[in-house]
């Protein structure tokens, strides 16, 4: 058990070979939080509970010799803003605070069916709103290469909880680069699937237009293999789509490669460690025969406008629903009907949420709607064109992850829009819908950066593959 | 521009009350914003139609993503666990204060 780096694999052998229980496993990771989270402070909730009967099944199933399934005794973390049956359910926000899930979210039924066993519910930006968890309602989480700095946003918890070995894989969800950005901060895989590609089914919605749930982990293979489970069409998301059979993108070889770089994206502004550092990755393809392409993005300047506008309008529309009546937290002593709703939302939501209702309620309203949203719409329409412009002249597109490494905590928590800048280089992605990974490739000084690999829609096979390149 | 005023009707219009030092916070924070958001008036986009979903081409047949005209049996225990999420009830109905 002196194996620090657990992997999906080496969990697997060490359980076939009995060097380790599943129990004995799952213990490992349990004391591991035990001892690391009071500095980190990733989790909002840890399930030891469920963990230890998870794994109980496991190790039964292997007294029996029966077949185990393909995640059995995998430790898992699971964002808190997807459900898992009878756990709390926070979002990081006061409204959820007692809310309790009553059904698994699709990708977690999944995920229980192949045999993991659930560790607990991670920290976030409250309704997975930002860029550093400080957002959360209870806490911040740190980064594990520095405590005083932040482990990015809004999934810092299941990104900080793989980075320090606190589990061995995790979810999280992305909307405007949820997934990646944290994980380039605390150097971990992160995958955001194209939209669509997995079910959406239990996720508390934020842009339901944008968010997409996918793995975190520390490696290429094992994102591969999480994503592999909780992908496909499911009856309770009908904006999935099964693209498993029609796309084949396992045949390359990164010399065959023809990598697109878009000149919008290495700007000022950008830190000259995380530049030198990605030129360097690209460099590393180059070296292997692969093509590198100059190539334009147009409108990337325009992309973190329509984001907030399109994200901060499906955000008002979704938040609706907390209304202190049918759950969540309510004041009590409200005068009438109107009252439950104001002082409700009042006291419920956070500053950062209270921000963006606001701000898509605006764009959303009379004499505002054609101005804002419609308009960001169509612009969405240009991006898309950029993208897909770009997709015939190369095969995958490499970019930053963010532009700058991890920043301190408070650094930009009272400057909203300085906040908003951190997402430039992933927002365009989940407008256009395409896939795309963050792998680790280098290091700022003692902080992580992060290359983004954007591909084709449902080419993540072969994004994963080419990250797996950096790994060897 | 915009003023203490109109923070206070997209409030209420959003039904979040918020403090009279939330009201001039928001206030700066959206006239940065919004301010921001202007860049996307040098768009063009006569003759561009909205995406108002990303994959669309995807999503072939759209009557595929109709699910079948049967009924379902509904889970009774679910539903006594939903309504009793709810602050007040009488029997299977959820409770709310006065309207009027």
């Amino acid at each position: 058990m002196n194996d620090k780096n657990f992997t999906i694999e080496s969990i697997r052998n060490g359980l076939l070979n009995k060097e380790f229980s599943a129990t004995e496993i799952t213990r490992y990771f349990l004391d591991n939080i035990n001892k690391k989270d009071k500095d980190i402070s990733a989790f909002i909730t840890v399930t030891e509970k469920m963990a230890l009967l998870q794994a109980e099944e496991i190790d039964n199933l292997i007294a029996q010799k029966k077949d185990i399934p393909v995640l059995a005794g995998v430790p898992l973390a699971i964002k808190d803003n997807i459900l898992v049956k009878d756990i709390k359910n926070t979002c990081a926000s006061k409204i959820l605070e007692n809310y309790t899930a009553l059904y698994d979210a699709t990708c977690v039924k999944k995920l229980k069916e192949a045999g993991v066993v659930i560790l607990g519910k991670t920290n976030l930006d409250e309704f997975a709103m930002g860029a550093s968890t400080e957002n959360s309602a209870f806490f911040t989480t740190k980064n594990p290469y520095d405590l005083e700095r932040v482990s990015g946003g809004s999934s810092g918890g299941s990104a900080a909880a793989v980075a320090a070995d606190m589990c061995c894989v995790a979810l999280g969800s992305d909307t405007g680069g949820s997934i990646r950005q944290p994980a380039s901060f605390c150097g971990v895989v992160g995958l955001k699937p194209t939209y669509g590609a997995v079910s959406r089914y239990g996720l508390v919605a934020y842009a339901s237009s944008l968010d997409q749930i996918g793995p975190i982990t520390k490696t290429t293979k094992d994102a591969q293999i999480i994503f592999d489970i909780i992908k496909g069409k499911d009856e309770f998301d009908s904006t999935t789509v099964d693209m498993v059979s029609k796309i084949n993108d396992l045949n390359f070889k990164i010399s065959d490669l023809r990598i697109g770089v878009p000149k919008e994206y290495f700007i000022e502004g950008i830190d000259e460690e995380v530049d030198r550092i990605i030129k360097q990755a690209i460099k590393k393809c180059e070296n292997e025969g692969a093509k590198i392409v100059e190539i334009s993005l147009p409108h990337t300047k325009y992309a973190l406008p329509t984001y907030y506008l399109i994200a901060t309008s499906e955000a008002s529309a979704n938040l609706a629903r907390y209304d202190g009546i049918r759950y969540g937290y309510s004041f009590k002593e409200a005068e009438d009907l109107l009252d439950v709703y104001l002082k409700s939302r009042e006291k419920g939501f956070g500053s950062e949420v209270k921000r963006r209702i606001i701000l898509g309620t605006y764009a959303l309203s009379a004499g505002y709607y054609d101005a804002f949203y419609l308009k960001a719409q169509k612009v969405r329409t240009l991006l898309k064109r950029d993208f897909e412009k770009a997709f015939e002249k190369v095969d995958v597109i490499f970019t930053p992850v963010s532009p700058t490494p991890a920043f301190k905590i408070g650094e930009k928590i009272n400057n909203p829009l300085s906040m908003y800048l951190s997402d430039i280089y992933t927002v365009s992605i989940n407008l256009v819908g395409v896939p795309a990974v963050s792998v680790p490739v280098g290091f700022a000084n003692h902080l992580p950066v992060g290359l983004q690999i954007i591909g084709k829609y449902f080419e993540e096979n072969k994004i994963l593959s080419i990250g797996s390149f950096f790994e060897e | 521009m915009i003023t203490k005023k109109d923070i206070q009707h997209i409030a209420k219009l959003a039904r979040i009350n918020i403090s009279e030092e939330e009201e001039e916070k928001f206030a700066n924070d959206l006239l940065l914003i919004l301010d921001y958001f202007n860049s996307l008036k040098e768009v063009d986009v006569s003759n561009v139609e909205p995406s108002f979903h990303s994959v669309e081409e995807f999503l072939e047949k759209k009557l595929e993503l109709m699910r079948e005209d049967k009924e379902k049996l509904s889970d009774e225990q679910l539903n006594e666990k939903l309504v009793s999420s709810a602050l007040d009830r009488k029997e299977k109905y959820i409770k709310i204060k006065n309207v009027l």
